[in-house]
């Protein structure tokens, strides 16, 4: 019972979490927003029990790819010009 | 460069998740997980502590250079086992270690997992695990280094 209300509230948070990472302005709260999202698909890919894609995906989703964006966002600009 | 606040929590949360990246590793062939995810926890330990330290730190410390020794390590070990069981088992990634008395040549006995069994197969995980904390490492390392001295200039 609680594993099926998993299965529908985590896809929901999924794509919450990606639309608030595309229409913020705040470049470096997007990419906190990617890193959470990165951390419910892990959480989702648990529950379908697959935990090594799970391990996989918090490591290198959760944190390489945010310090990677954190790391160009430094080097450029930190907010998203009107268009 | 962060935060006094920033760097304490970095410090003393870098330990735990350096000893948990190495005990996904070792135990490759009976849990979950493995070199490459294993590889990925230690890395990303290190870049903790890139983050919260500061580039010039860190590069203090190690240079890139020998951080692509040590992937050209792991890959020379992985592929040297595998060679190994060529020249003792007569085919390419032969399990010669399984079943004798050497390290991880036990047989698992029961259904509990005994870390002391499966052949080749830890050593070729560390050798992944070597090759993947130094490459993801280094990449990282290499675009703040470049985003520094960019700054510096």
């Amino acid at each position: 019972m609680i594993i099926e209300l998993l299965h529908i509230i985590i896809p929901i948070l999924i794509v919450a979490t990606s639309l608030v990472a595309v229409l913020l302005r705040d470049l470096m709260a997007s990419a906190i927003s990617l890193a959470a999202m990165s951390l419910l698909l892990s959480l989702e890919f648990y529950i379908l029990q697959a935990p090594d894609v799970a391990i996989a995906e918090a490591g290198v989703g959760a944190c390489l790819t945010t310090a990677i964006l954190v790391l160009a966002i430094k080097a450029t600009a930190r907010m998203e010009e009107e268009s | 460069m962060m935060s006094k606040i920033v760097k304490t929590i970095a410090g003393i949360s870098f330990p735990f998740i350096t000893i948990y990246g190495l005990y996904v590793i070792a135990h490759g062939h009976l849990t979950p997980g493995g070199g490459f995810q294993g590889g990925a926890i230690v890395a990303s330990g290190l870049i903790l502590l890139l983050v919260a330290y500061g580039t010039d730190w860190i590069i203090e410390k190690i240079k890139e250079s020998h951080l692509s020794i040590l992937e050209s390590l792991g890959a020379l070990g992985f592929i040297g086992v595998a060679f190994l069981g060529l020249i003792f088992g007569g085919m390419f990634f032969t399990n010669f270690i399984a079943g004798t008395s050497m390290l991880f040549g036990g047989i698992p006995t029961s259904t509990a997992a005994n870390i002391n069994t499966g052949g080749t197969l830890p050593l070729m995980n560390f050798a992944v695990g070597l090759k993947v904390i130094a490459g993801l490492f280094a990449i990282v390392l290499v675009m703040a280094y470049a985003i520094s001295k960019e700054e510096g200039e």
